[in-house]
């Protein structure tokens, strides 16, 4: 059974509806990737199922989200509260913005199983220290004592993944968590990140919008285009045989290893704005296979083999 | 291919201010880097933050002066110009910068912007707006917007405008600085496309900096790999195997988009040394899984190990 069920999730922020009808199921021992480009609502999705909206002032306007059995939506905020961090912990892309800098690391862990497991102050700073070592950060007990600003970008994101790990939590949602860091930091996160799902049976959203991540991490992905789910399969699905033309096309926007010279072509236009979305398929103004009633009708989700599409070319024909 | 571009001992230092209580450090950000850039071909410039690819972008065109060593353009040392001579020197080597949004004078409309070059050099320009169509058109915009304003532009159009800009000249050389960094990939792939028909047609000569392995493979002839201000090897073909430790790990950690290919990452030790404090020997002796004691107290040269392929290494690998 799925850990996080979302289905038909909508938010509006006053008269806008940013997100519309997401669906998605996230299962324990897995890596779902949540890729899309800029403004397709991929961080809307995380701060929905974080229950994090009001503070920007928007709500979830239709659909459910349940979490282990729990519908989050319309839950109180004293009992999120008892959910966030404990259950479900959030990496943020920014591991520089994420720690207080005035707070030394090892206090900013210790809080976690503080305030969640209402560990003894001694056990939370041994528990620290160990998760610090898991992660492979180097002197824990030194470092423990350290300032943010005396580590490395790659060393800080480990620390806030130590955070979001303090209070044994079974989903994490991670909002591009390697974006901000370099080639060779991404690849060790991101392997210590896939070693953690493995280890400890975790659910582990990846919001990303670099395909080569997805191929490298995910079980499942869901992409995202404008709001909207286009299309969500397996892994390996995704990339051997795309059914949503944007799919494809995303994928088509990396060179590959061999790709011939002049033969990378983008995707013509831009992602539209909320402000903007175009009516039926969001997507058919830049899609080269639009018919006349994607400009007219918003496409049905149809299943496939393992998973589903949202396109009128895969439409079942009755 | 003779070269357009030649480079010689170039090195740039930069110092932090002295205080009353502070020593004077310095560091050097750009270390003793000779190469050729042939004409009518892409140099990519590759690797990690604060490597010193984008200061060499800049010492290129003579933006920031050498601390030593010397630019050779077309035979002509840039060094020896007068400020007046450099400023005539400038309409042949142009420059487009990574983040489109800062580059371009948000109160300028884009016909002030694409004309603003033709002033600065007193070039007479007998027919202005058939230029600008030409150069809006060159970039794939639509000569409508030249009476917008950036904030009416999306970002992959402001980049198209800082290349048009930038080709507003004629120039023959241009240095592409992270030019798709701050943009979504179906825009990336466009604006690489763009300089790709741009090289081809007008047979430019390009220096290409990126953090990105699929672009710069895809995209360029020679490929320079730098780590801590030093050049540590150029592949003459950028789909050449790299003999360097240090390129391999970066050739490592970059993941394809393509999940029948997942690899294991090699976790690199240790952290990138202070760049106020290197050590004597070479500069990624600490991380290196194939250091020996040499490695650590004598610092290898550039040296040609085959037609075109250099590398500073004393254990070579593969």
């Amino acid at each position: 059974m799925a850990l996080l069920t979302v289905s038909g999730l909508g938010v509006t922020i006053g008269t806008l509806s940013p997100l519309d009808d997401v669906s998605f199921e996230a299962h324990k021992g897995e890596i779902l990737g949540l890729v899309g480009e800029s403004g397709s609502g991929k961080s809307l999705t995380a701060m929905a199922v974080m229950g994090l909206l009001g503070r920007i002032g928007g709500r979830v306007s239709s659909g459910s989200i349940l979490f282990d059995g729990q519908e989050l939506v319309g839950l109180r905020d004293s009992s999120y509260r008892r959910l966030r961090g404990k259950r479900i912990a959030l990496i943020s892309q920014n591991p520089m913005t994420s720690l207080d800098p005035i707070v030394r690391i090892g206090a900013q862990i210790d809080q976690v199983s503080l305030l969640h497991l209402r560990l003894s102050k001694p056990a939370a700073k041994a528990r620290s220290i160990d998760l610090m070592q898991q992660l492979r950060i180097p002197d824990a007990e030194t470092l423990h004592r350290a300032y943010p600003h005396q580590l490395s970008g790659g060393m800080k994101q480990r620390i806030v993944i130590a955070m979001a790990l303090a209070a044994d939590p079974d989903l994490i949602i991670a909002d591009e968590p390697t974006t901000a860091l370099d080639v060779t930091i991404q690849a060790q996160i991101i392997q210590i990140m896939v070693d953690l799902v493995r280890a400890r049976d975790l659910a582990l959203i990846l919001i990303t919008h670099d395909m080569g991540v997805v191929a490298q991490a995910c079980n499942r992905v869901v992409v995202l285009y404008a709001g909207r789910v286009a299309e969500t399969n397996t892994t390996q699905a995704i990339f051997a045989s795309p059914c949503h033309p944007y799919t494809a096309s995303l994928i088509g926007c990396i060179p590959s290893r061999d790709q011939a010279e002049g033969t990378l072509l983008g995707i013509p236009g831009t992602v539209p704005g909320v402000l903007n979305y175009p009516k039926g398929c969001r997507f058919h103004p830049r899609c080269g296979d639009a018919m006349q009633v994607c400009a007219r009708t918003v496409p049905p989700t149809t299943a496939q083999p393992t998973g589903s599409v949202a396109c009128h070319l895969h439409e079942v024909v009755t | 291919m003779s070269a357009l571009v030649s480079l010689l001992g170039l090195t740039r230092d930069f110092s932090t201010g002295s205080g009353f209580l502070k020593a004077r450090r310095v560091m050097r950000a750009v270390d003793d880097v000779t190469l050729d850039i042939p004409r009518g071909s892409v140099t990519g410039v590759v690797g990690e933050s604060g490597c010193g690819k984008s200061t060499l972008g800049r010492l290129v065109l003579r933006l920031i002066s050498a601390s030593s060593g010397s630019v050779t353009y077309d035979d002509t040392d840039l060094g020896t110009l007068s400020p007046g001579a450099m400023r005539k020197m400038r309409r042949n080597m142009q420059m487009v910068f990574q983040d489109p949004y800062s580059a371009i004078d948000p109160r300028y409309t884009i016909r002030r912007t694409l004309l603003e070059p033709y002033q600065v050099q007193r070039t007479p320009l007998p027919d202005a707006e058939a230029r600008l169509q030409e150069l809006m058109s060159m970039v794939g915009l639509n000569p409508d917007l030249a009476a917008s304003y950036p904030h009416q532009l999306s970002g992959g159009q402001k980049q198209r405008v800082g290349i048009a800009r930038a080709l507003a000249l004629n120039p023959s050389f241009l240095v592409l600085d992270e030019p798709t960094a701050s943009l979504d990939v179906s825009i990336q792939a466009q604006i690489i496309a763009l300089l790709e028909g741009l090289q081809r047609d007008l047979g430019l000569t390009y220096l290409f900096i990126s953090h990105d392995l699929s672009l710069v493979r895809y995209f360029c002839d020679q490929v320079v790999v730098m780590y801590m201000g030093r050049v540590v090897e150029v592949l003459p073909k950028a789909r050449d195997t790299p003999h360097h430790p240090y390129a391999q790990a970066l050739t490592n950690s970059h993941f394809e988009p393509d999940p029948t290919r997942r690899k294991q990452v090699q976790i690199l030790k240790g952290e990138i040394p202070s760049p106020f404090n290197l050590p004597p020997g070479c500069a990624f002796a600490a991380r290196c899984p194939a250091a020996t004691p040499l490695c650590h107290s004598d610092r290898p040269a550039l040296e040609s190990a085959s037609s075109g392929h250099q590398i500073a290494c004393h254990h070579p690998q593969g």
